[in-house]
């Protein structure tokens, strides 16, 4: 079954359109890339999945049923986590309870159910150790981390990573990026938009690069890296290589 | 005229405890229309939202002895006559109501967006997402400048005065018309407010650091 | 309707004149304010520790007890150690030391906004402190202050009405005056809320145009 369609997506703010019709799909267990030059919509588009922001035209399907235009967008979106760049922790709220909350006060779970699936995520991500810390005293990474854990405890059917490590110090960015590839080898459905090129490489089953609200290219990592078809995609790939 | 200094602190120490009990039911009425008044001024529709919006607009720019005299010489040719505690209580809490809206409005705007997204990524709807992320947050940010707005009704509860309610100041008036002893008597009022003042604004912090989380800023502004 | 109408017309000379009263009040209070407010406001921000605790200690005295209360004590209570004052001078004496109090916490605030990387940069190309404050932090929290103003001035419209107390014929005097006489309470005192209503509105509307006009970029 497809986890997730994209029918033609487009996007507008007043006059100027930022996604221009997009399509694409994914199958259960994917890990798909988006890649792209900054301010292309790759995060608007992540925002459109979840509906956090409304599209402007063009049809999405959750586990082939169609979300856009659901009255209740709060039910599918139980069964989308969403990680987000600047975090977001609930920030009165413990590492324990930001992660616990999802699950007993939207999900209805008791309290002692919504404590243990939220420590078991919790050891999943290596921070068990930190329950009762508050956002603030915690680091950038640790911070990431625990909102993936957050996103997990809701049990979805697909994670959308926006951009999640492009707000930690460099040395912190690799305990984020153990933690996604262990979630690829688990078989998790995972849509991330990152500039982590490398990472891309690392634990992509599929590249799809994305500029002015178009999809240019999409294909197996080694595919696109190394030889890729559309000349904005070879020269975005130059830039990146020369940078470094 | 020989002045008893004990009758006259205990004179004086009657007129602040209804000082304090115009202070404490005007806060509490004005904290309640306030509530409901920030709520319609975020999150209600548009005639609602006017309507808010329009009430603590003229509630802030009209004196509040002029709040006073409508209430209670303009009413009873309505009909409606208030004796004059009702009548400073119930000014009190409209004028106060209208600056405390505002205090709410700022707290709950000053919660960060990304709370709001991340609680609705999670799969809450608005009245979660306010009950459990907005409001806990807008509350702390609101402590201190609804602290400073206490101390500012309590100053005003001596308007009183000219209603005729006998709180402290008017307490004093008296006390001074019968020992011709102004300088002293009035300086004695201003001690007591500023004593009252003072140890509220200090209770309030102790019981601020005690509650206070890793990361959580109370914004010391005066509103 | 028609009636109140009526009262408002007949009404409105004399609370006219009762208005100059407070816009005199309010204007005197807020322009002698803002000379105290600037020496406190240097005095809290920079001074030693004698200039700081005196004038810690006015600010908190001041803005811990009642306008009215330092009304009464510059009217009622000063006549006794020989110091006569018309209701008028008391008022405006009396607004004046109570708004320099809150207006020097406003300076206060805009000094330490200004950036302390501000303070170094003009030590650093040599001039004095005192040079620093006053061609460079100065200029820069006064532009910081004057939204501030916009509250100050609003506040002492409002509170100017309890020189009534006293016996100053400002607006609300007049107002009261009026309304006895003719038994026209409820038309006169709406009336009165109006015309402080426009003048706030007024004031508001005039200042975000003023800050407008002086804004810059960065500061």
């Amino acid at each position: 079954m497809k986890v997730l369609q994209i029918k033609n997506l487009k996007k507008r703010y007043g006059e100027k359109e930022i996604i221009k019709g997009i399509s694409f799909e994914m199958e259960k267990g994917e890990t798909v890339v988006v890649i792209g030059p900054s301010g292309t919509g790759k995060s608007t588009m992540l925002m459109c999945i979840n509906r956090l922001t409304e599209p402007d035209g063009g049809e999405i399907y959750l586990n082939e049923n169609q979300i856009t235009g659901s009255k209740h967008p709060e039910i599918f979106r139980q069964k989308i986590g969403m990680v987000f760049q600047e975090f977001n922790l609930f920030n009165h709220l413990t590492v324990l309870n930001n992660v616990m909350i999802g699950p007993m006060r939207v999900k209805k779970f008791s309290r002692e159910k919504a404590e243990s699936i939220a420590k078991e995520n919790l050891k999943k991500v290596g921070l068990e150790l930190q329950m009762h810390a508050y956002p603030a005293q915690l680091s950038g990474g640790q911070k990431q981390r625990v909102g993936i854990a957050r996103a997990l405890a809701m049990e979805p059917d697909l994670i959308l990573f926006d951009e999640p490590t492009s707000a930690l110090d460099p040395e912190l960015v690799g305990e984020v990026l153990e933690v996604i590839k262990k979630l690829a080898r688990e078989g998790m459905t995972m849509l991330i938009v990152t500039h982590e090129i490398g990472f891309a490489k690392d634990v992509a089953d599929r590249i799809i690069f994305m500029e002015n609200g178009e999809i240019i290219e999409e294909g197996v990592p080694s595919l696109i890296l190394n030889n890729p078809s559309q000349e904005r995609t070879r020269q975005f790939l130059a830039k990146f290589m020369e940078g470094r | 005229m020989k002045m008893d200094l004990v009758s006259t602190l205990k004179v004086l120490l009657d007129g602040t405890i209804v000082t304090v009990e115009l202070t404490v039911i005007s806060f509490v009425i004005a904290f309640s229309i306030a509530i409901v008044v920030s709520l319609a001024q975020i999150y209600g529709n548009i005639p609602l939202k006017i309507i808010a919006t329009v009430y603590e607009r003229i509630l802030r720019s009209i004196p509040l002895l002029v709040v006073m005299f409508i209430l209670f010489f303009g009413l009873p040719s309505f009909g409606i006559r208030f004796n004059p505690f009702m009548a400073a209580i119930l000014s009190l809490g409209l004028c106060s109501s209208a600056y405390q809206s505002q205090i709410f409005r700022g707290a709950i705007l000053s919660v960060p967006k990304g709370q709001t997204l991340a609680a609705q990524s999670i799969g809450m709807n608005g009245t979660q997402i306010f009950v459990h992320v907005t409001l806990p947050q807008a509350l702390r940010f609101a402590v201190a400048p609804l602290t400073n707005e206490f101390t500012i009704v309590l100053k005003d509860t001596s308007f009183a005065y000219a209603l005729g309610v006998t709180e402290l100041l008017r307490e004093g008036t008296y006390i001074v018309s019968t020992t011709y002893e102004p300088l002293l008597i009035y300086l004695l009022c201003a001690a007591i407010y500023f004593t009252v003042t003072f140890s509220t604004n200090t209770v309030v912090r102790r019981i601020e650091k005690r509650f206070a989380l890793p990361g959580f800023e109370f914004r010391g502004e005066r509103a | 309707m028609i009636h109140f109408i009526n009262v408002f017309v007949n009404a409105f000379p004399f609370l006219m004149d009762g208005l100059v009263f407070t816009v005199e009040l309010a204007l005197s209070s807020i322009a002698i304010g803002f000379v105290i407010g600037i020496i406190v406001g240097i005095s809290r921000s920079y001074g030693k520790k004698w200039s700081y605790m005196i004038s810690t200690g006015f600010v908190e005295v001041i803005r811990g007890t009642p306008l009215l209360v330092q009304l009464f004590i510059f009217y009622f209570a000063l006549p006794q150690i020989g110091i006569r004052l018309s209701p008028i001078i008391a008022s405006i004496i009396s607004f004046s030391i109570n708004s320099g109090a809150y207006q020097a916490e406003y300076i206060r605030g805009a000094i330490q906004s200004v950036d302390t990387g501000q303070m170094k940069a003009a030590l650093s190309i040599g001039m004095t402190k005192w040079q620093a404050i006053t061609r460079v932090v100065m200029p820069q929290a006064l532009i910081k202050v004057i939204p501030s103003w916009t509250n100050e001035f609003v506040y002492l419209i409002k509170y100017t009405s309890v020189a009534y107390l006293v016996g100053v014929p400002e607006l609300m005097a007049q107002g009261e005056f009026i309304a006895s006489r003719n038994f026209e309470f409820m038309n006169v005192f709406l009336s009165v809320a109006i015309i402080y209503l426009v003048i706030v509105l007024f004031i508001t509307w005039g200042f975000s145009r003023i800050e407008k006009m002086v804004r810059m970029p960065g500061v």
